[in-house]
């Protein structure tokens, strides 16, 4: 180990003698830089003898630098002395590139700063919620002019992704349903207990599961599952250009594809809501059977005598209005990404968010219609 | 004699079942810039990850400054960690960090730097590579190609490192750009004195740059020597490389820079 890297003033009449010993490398940079800090002189000539440096780097040269001019700008004269070949190379090395100035460092946000910002947010989400809007009335012009020639339809990626977002999402939809139906007939037995009146189970399972449960959970996991695939996929192809190649050779991305991915879900959805009102029921049948003896017969008798169809027909009319949000959302998203890797994974994660949003806020205005025309 | 600090004896990879060196023995002289060749897929990243310890070698041994490179010995890997900084082909800086916090990375890392003198040393390293001192605010994103290999050089110099592994630092550049680089990595090379491994494909940094340039083929590395040796060679892949209508090219354009 060598010496520490050190610095001693020895001040005689007018000049004074900084020497400078040891290593001076990044490694004793933090050290040096507390004791440069601390350097006074009271004479008005320096001299910097480098002799004893017996190993400098550029971070050790940068230093050097610091110092001088510190001691110019306090009206001392400075002159090196003693620097080797490697030293004095570094040193005009260090000082070639460090003439300009840096630039100031960053404050902590001000006020006009923050005002700013929320006016860019601001202005960042009417441009988004207008470039989503041009991208929906694009998506409807392409489905128009595909609807009129249908053989342009992608059948084959429409199959495959009726599979992926419809046929491999039915375990989960499945599951997550039945166990809501359970725990829904669970905590109404128990408060439905009080009046005496368990068999309004019955009532409360089948019409929350049909009218609203059954849809929201199946676009909630839809949403999480397949608008996040879309994004990523379509992102990814994105960045790696294939979406501008598939446009150098005449084919329109909006139509290969946003078409089948939305069309997929827009057949999917309302299946799923189907298996999921099934399965809601089933959960519900079963725990009114073990909590409250209410007989699957009896379940099954009331609600076809008291639950009217309508009930299921307005959560099956919701399905295909928030398939075609959660897909649009989704390549919408995808088609937007750009640069780096980073932003498929931000712009899944907005997708999900959005589309998520988008599917509860257009649930509360079916429930405001419907209420209005009696359903 | 000049000194030896990366020795490496008897090396044998194996990849994914492929064996990629059988037998490779190279040696890279302080303060020499180091040009590696090879066709695809000769192995010159995974000699250069090998070394790094990134990869597990099969057999051989490796040392770096006097020291056995092994990846399961974190200290020993700790220390020369410090004592080397790696340009990765697309850069790999890091894309979430501004420039300027990239390079700050190996310093915090490494050292206890006050935050202020880190971002000023940082500040200088972004100016060294040739970058202006705004750039220090920007994400690499918002860099183009050229910069973003200045950038990451920035990152690789951050720590005054002996030796300095550069894969393929002029690939994608524009030819100005590249000679740039090339003019760059000579002048810090021979001011900050480090060694550079340099992979590269372009045959005018090879010219423009190297002291010595050592061939990978059939699995070792053919040959070390300087490029006017290498030119005689007989081996037919090296006649070719140097020969061939490139070859030619980028050897006339630098015998007109010589005379100029």
């Amino acid at each position: 180990m060598t010496a520490k890297a050190q610095v001693s003033v020895s001040e005689e009449g007018e000049t004074a003698r900084v020497r400078l010993a040891g290593p001076w490398t990044v490694a004793a940079a933090a050290d040096l830089d507390g004791q440069l800090k601390k350097l006074r002189l009271k004479s008005k000539r320096a001299t910097l003898d480098l002799s004893g440096i017996d190993a400098i780097d550029t971070a050790g040269a940068w230093l050097i630098r610091q110092a001088a001019k510190t001691l110019v700008e306090g009206g001392v004269s400075v002159a090196f002395a003693g620097a080797d070949r490697q030293a004095s190379a570094l040193l005009e090395t260090v000082g070639a590139v460090d003439q300009d100035s840096n630039p100031p460092r960053k404050e902590p946000p001000s006020f006009e700063e923050m005002l700013a910002r929320l006016g860019f947010h601001t202005a960042f989400a009417i441009r988004e919620a207008r470039n989503f809007l041009g991208f929906f009335g694009l998506t409807i012009e392409t489905f128009a002019a595909t609807a009129l020639r249908p053989v342009r339809f992608r059948f084959t990626s429409f199959v495959f992704h009726l599979e992926a977002v419809g046929l491999n999402a039915l375990p989960i939809v499945g599951l997550i349903s039945f166990l809501i139906g359970v725990v829904m007939a669970y905590q109404g037995a128990s408060q439905l207990r009080f009046f005496g009146a368990e068999i309004f189970v019955v009532d409360l399972v089948a019409i929350s599961v049909l009218r609203e449960i059954g849809i929201l959970l199946t676009a909630i996991v839809v949403a999480g599952r397949s608008g996040s695939a879309f994004t990523a996929q379509i992102g990814t192809m994105k960045l790696r250009e294939e979406v501008d190649a598939m446009r150098t050779l005449g084919l329109d991305p909006v139509e290969v594809l946003v078409l089948p991915r939305i069309a997929a879900l827009v057949v999917a959805l309302p299946i799923l809501c189907f298996f999921s009102d099934i399965l809601g029921l089933l959960g519900g049948m079963l725990m009114a059977w073990v909590n409250l003896d209410i007989s699957p017969q009896a379940f099954i008798t009331r609600v076809q005598d008291r639950i009217p169809i309508r009930h299921f027909w307005v959560g099956m009319t919701k399905a295909p209005v928030f398939a075609a949000m959660i897909g649009l959302v989704g390549c919408y998203q995808g088609l937007r990404v750009k640069g780096d890797a980073g932003s498929v994974g931000r712009l899944t994660t907005r997708s999900v968010v959005q589309s998520i949003f988008l599917v509860i806020v257009a649930d509360a205005i079916f429930s405001i219609f419907f209420n209005l025309i009696n359903i | 004699m000049t000194e030896t600090v990366i020795s490496v004896r008897g090396l044998r990879t194996k990849l994914g079942g492929k064996e990629i060196h059988k037998d490779l023995d190279l040696d890279v002289r302080k303060g020499e810039i180091l040009g590696i060749v090879g066709g695809s897929g000769t192995g010159k990243s995974v000699l250069m990850r090998t070394i790094l310890g990134l990869i597990k070698p099969r057999e051989g041994s490796i040392e770096v400054l006097g020291r056995k490179v092994d990846p399961l010995d974190r200290k020993t890997m700790l220390e020369l960690e410090r004592c080397w900084g790696v340009l990765f082909q697309d850069g790999a800086l890091f894309s979430s960090l501004t420039v300027c916090e990239n390079v700050e990375v190996p310093m915090r890392e490494h050292l206890d730097l006050p935050s202020a003198l880190a971002s000023d040393l940082a500040l200088l390293k972004i100016k060294l590579a040739g970058l202006k001192a705004e750039d220090g605010r920007k994400i690499p994103s918002e860099l183009s190609g050229g910069m973003r290999k200045r950038a990451a050089l920035a990152r690789a110099l951050a720590l005054d490192p002996d030796i300095v592994f550069l894969d393929e630092p002029t690939a994608g550049l524009d030819p100005v750009g590249a000679a740039q680089f090339d003019e760059l990595l000579q002048n810090l090379s021979k001011n900050l004195g480090f060694t550079v491994f340099l992979i590269t494909h372009d045959l005018d940094t090879l010219y423009a740059v190297t002291d010595r340039i050592a061939v990978l083929a059939d699995k070792k590395v053919l040959v070390t020597a300087p490029i006017a040796e290498l030119e005689r060679h007989p081996h037919p892949w090296i006649h070719e490389y140097f020969h061939g209508p490139r070859g030619r090219a980028a050897h006339d354009s630098a015998m007109l820079v010589a005379r100029s």
